[in-house]
């Protein structure tokens, strides 16, 4: 099954709605929840940085039998520095995203934890486009 | 602690999902940081004493499968995020008390720490 969303830059009112629609489905289809939770949790992160950073995005799902691929891309200023960003603490979140609860520097290390296979790509001045891939 | 409990502990006034405060609540986790929420492993027994209210609050229990929230110092839900609480089974509380004050409170009635 595949799927696709739109996300725009800034708009703070639907991040999440994707996440949410791809948790619907997960249920819908009898996935284990520990793992729903983590592939919903790794997505709506994403989602996040996306909304937060980019100017706009598509992610596209795939459901297959035995996992889910998740992939993110955006158009934005993309990441200068991949490994610096993967590093717990580190941000450039502005004010806005700080006031709606993120921008503490723990998106990239929590997507970590909660995919099985992680794959950040970007070039800066273009975008970055993010892998998640769950087994179920 | 049963979610009725706790409402008239914390003076609470519940403003959505009045029809499951017969639930149990074994956990607290406190924070407007909702990057740290994500990170929390737990399940619908976990409540979360906020001072955040924005639709992304709603949006973090809904991924983290948080069902009850106590909102503190007064701050008031909006109507999308009472709608999307509603979508989702939770229970919203709102509370004059501050965090420290509604924190300790629970945690003097017994109700325990994440960590």
């Amino acid at each position: 099954m595949n799927f696709t969303y739109n996300i725009e830059g800034g708009d703070f009112t639907n991040a999440g709605a994707p996440s949410s629609a791809v948790k619907k489905m997960l249920k819908q289809l009898g996935v284990n929840p520990d793992i729903i939770k983590r592939t919903v949790v790794a997505l709506y992160e994403a989602e996040v940085n996306v909304v937060a950073h980019a100017y706009k995005g598509i992610i596209t799902v795939d459901i297959e039998d035995d996992r889910i691929i998740i992939k993110l891309e955006d158009e934005g200023p993309g990441i200068e520095d991949i490994n610096k960003a993967m590093t717990e603490g580190y941000s450039t979140a502005s004010q806005k995203v700080r006031e709606m609860g993120f921008g503490a520097g723990m998106g990239f290390p929590n997507m970590k934890t909660n995919s099985d296979k992680l794959t950040v790509n970007s070039t800066p001045g273009k975008g970055t486009s993010v892998e998640i891939i769950n087994y179920f | 602690m049963k979610i009725h409990d706790i409402i008239n502990l914390i003076g609470g006034t519940v403003v959505e999902g009045k029809q499951f405060l017969d639930k149990e609540i074994t956990h607290v986790f406190a924070s407007d940081l909702m990057s740290d929420v994500l990170t929390l492993n737990t399940d619908e027994s976990l409540l979360l004493v906020t001072g955040l209210a924005n639709l992304q609050t709603i949006r973090t229990c809904e991924m983290s499968d948080i069902k009850t929230v106590i909102f503190v110092r007064g701050k008031k839900t909006s109507a999308e995020m009472r709608e999307l609480a509603a979508e989702n089974e939770m229970i919203l509380i709102e509370t004059p008390y501050s965090m420290y004050r509604t924190s300790g409170l629970l945690f003097q009635a017994g109700v325990l720490s994440l960590y």
